[in-house]
C-alpha cells in the first residue's frame, strides 16, 4: 500500500514539473498577484508595509484556489482514475496521496517564495520568519480541503470556478488566523495573540487533513459510481 | 501464476443509469480458464456490465462475486479492466507509465517483459504523446500484464489495433486462460478464441421490456 501511495505521488509530481502540469503556475500566478497591489495602490511604503501580510495570503489563497481543477479532474477525463480506484489503495489514502502532491507543488514554492515577494510590498524583515511558519503551518490546510471542492465538481465542465466557489468558505478560517499570526508579529499586538494565531492555524491544518480525504473520498464515490 | 477453484457469479443483478434501467435479471457465472464474449447492440448495457463489475458503477440490485474469497482485498483490485479510454499521460514516458501502473498493482518489478509482448520495447523511451492510436492501446493492454490478476475485464480491446497486435493479444489471452485465469469481453469483433462462450446480452434486455 506504501507503495501505491508513493507511486501516486511521484506520477503527481513528475507530471507537474513537465509540459503542461502546471507546477509553475502557482508560483507565477502569486508573483502577479503580489507585483500588481503596488501598482494600484501605489507607492505609498508605509501603506504597503501594513496591508503586506494580508496580501501574501489572499495571493496564497488565490493560487491554490487556481490550481485546484488539475487535482482529479485531468485524471477523470483520461480514464486514469478508474484505474486509481480500482487498487489496493483506499480512495481516502488516494486522495491523500494527490493534497501531498498539490501541497508539494503549489503550497511549499509558495511559503518559499513568499519572503522574495514581501521585499516588493516592503514588508518588514523581522516578519518574515513568522510569516513562513505561518504559511507553512497552514497552506496544508489549502490543499486538502481543496480536494474536496475538486472532488464534488470532478466531471463538470469547466469546474474549476465551481471548486472554487464550493471551497472558499473553508479557506476562510486559515486566511483570519494566518493573516493574525503574520500582523501580530509585526505590529504592536498584545503579546500571546501570535501563539494563539499559530495553534488555531495548526489545528485547522490537522482537522483538514482528516477532513479533506475522508470527504472528498465520499464525494468521489457518489460522483463517479 | 495459478488460480484454482476461481469463479465469478452474477446473481440477478440489474443497472440503472441515469433513471433508465438498463438491463436486470441478469445471472450468469464464469469458472477459471472460461472465456466469454459479451454481444449486442450498442446501448444493451455490455461496458455498463464490465464496469458494475469493476466497482466503477453502481449495482442497483443483485450481487457479483468472485471466488476464492479475499478478505484482503476489495474485488476490483483482484481484476483488470481495460476500457474505452488508456488512461495515459501524453507527458510521461511508455517507460515511465509502465513502471508507474507496477508500482500502483504492487506489481512486477520489471516492465520490460509486458512491454516486450506488447512490442513495445523500441518506444519505452518515448513520450505517450507522439505514439499512435493503435500503440497507446497496446500500451493500455500492456497493464494485464504488469500485475497478475485473475479476471481480465476487456471493454472493445482491438479497437484501433493492427492484425499483428490482435494475433499478439490472442495469444496472451490464452495464456491467461490456460493459467486458469477467466476473460470477459465487450466485442463487436471475433477474438477469435476456441473456447469462448458467447452472451448475448440483447436476450436480458427483451426480457425487461416484455
Amino acid at each position: 500500500m506504501r507503495r501505491a501511495f508513493s507511486a501516486v505521488l511521484m506520477r503527481d509530481l513528475r507530471l507537474a514539473t513537465r509540459a503542461g502540469g502546471g507546477g509553475g503556475m502557482a508560483v507565477f500566478f502569486f508573483l502577479i498577484v503580489v507585483t500588481i497591489v503596488p501598482l494600484g495602490i501605489g507607492p505609498d511604503l508605509n501603506l504597503l508595509a501594513m496591508i503586506a501580510p494580508g496580501m501574501l495570503w489572499v495571493g496564497l489563497l488565490l493560487s491554490a484556489l487556481l490550481t485546484l481543477d488539475r487535482l482529479f479532474q485531468a485524471d477523470f477525463e483520461d480514464g486514469s482514475m478508474d484505474i486509481l480506484m480500482m487498487g489496493d489503495l483506499p480512495l481516502e489514502a488516494l486522495v491523500a496521496a494527490k493534497a501531498v502532491g498539490h501541497w508539494l507543488t503549489t503550497g511549499l514554492p509558495l511559503v518559499i517564495a513568499a519572503p522574495l515577494l514581501g521585499l516588493l510590498l516592503n514588508l518588514d524583515e523581522s516578519a518574515y520568519p513568522p510569516l513562513m511558519l505561518a504559511m507553512l503551518l497552514g497552506s496544508p490546510a489549502l490543499s486538502f480541503l481543496g480536494t474536496i471542492g475538486a472532488a464534488l465538481t470532478v466531471g463538470v465542465r469547466r469546474g474549476g470556478l465551481l471548486a472554487s466557489l464550493l471551497v472558499m468558505p473553508f479557506y476562510i478560517p486559515v486566511l483570519i488566523f494566518g493573516v493574525g499570526a503574520a500582523s501580530a508579529a509585526t505590529s504592536a499586538m498584545p503579546s500571546g495573540v501570535y501563539g494563539q494565531s499559530l495553534s488555531l492555524l495548526g489545528a485547522v491544518s490537522l482537522v483538514s487533513l482528516v477532513v479533506g480525504p475522508v470527504a472528498a473520498a465520499v464525494a468521489l464515490r457518489a460522483n463517479l459510481r | 501464476m495459478s488460480h484454482t477453484a476461481t469463479s465469478l457469479t452474477i446473481t440477478d443483478l440489474a443497472c440503472e443509469r441515469g433513471a433508465r434501467r438498463v438491463f436486470d435479471g441478469l445471472s450468469l457465472s464464469l469458472e477459471g480458464g472460461e472465456a466469454l464474449v459479451l454481444t449486442g447492440p450498442n446501448g444493451v448495457g455490455k461496458s455498463s456490465l464490465l464496469r458494475q463489475i469493476a466497482g466503477l458503477v453502481e449495482v442497483s440490485s443483485g450481487s457479483i462475486s468472485l471466488a476464492p474469497a479475499d478478505e484482503d482485498h476489495p474485488m476490483a483490485a483482484r481484476l483488470h479492466y481495460v476500457g474505452h479510454l488508456d488512461a495515459l499521460k501524453p507527458a510521461m514516458s511508455v517507460h515511465e507509465t509502465a513502471r508507474f501502473w507496477a508500482d500502483f498493482y504492487g506489481g512486477a518489478a520489471d516492465v520490460m517483459p509486458a512491454l516486450d509482448a506488447f512490442d513495445l520495447v523500441p518506444l519505452a523511451t518515448l513520450p505517450v504523446a507522439y505514439l499512435s492510436a493503435g500503440q497507446k492501446r497496446r500500451l493500455g493492454l500492456s497493464r494485464l500484464l504488469l500485475a497478475s490478476r485473475v479476471l481480465w475485464l476487456l471493454d472493445e480491446p482491438t479497437v484501433g489495433l493492427d492484425t499483428a497486435s490482435i494475433e499478439r493479444l490472442k495469444g496472451l489471452m490464452e495464456a491467461h486462460l490456460e493459467g486458469g485465469g477467466m476473460i470477459m469481453a465487450a466485442t463487436h469483433l471475433d477474438l477469435g478464441l476456441a473456447q469462448a462462450r458467447h452472451f448475448n446480452l440483447a436476450d436480458v434486455a427483451r426480457q425487461v421490456t416484455a
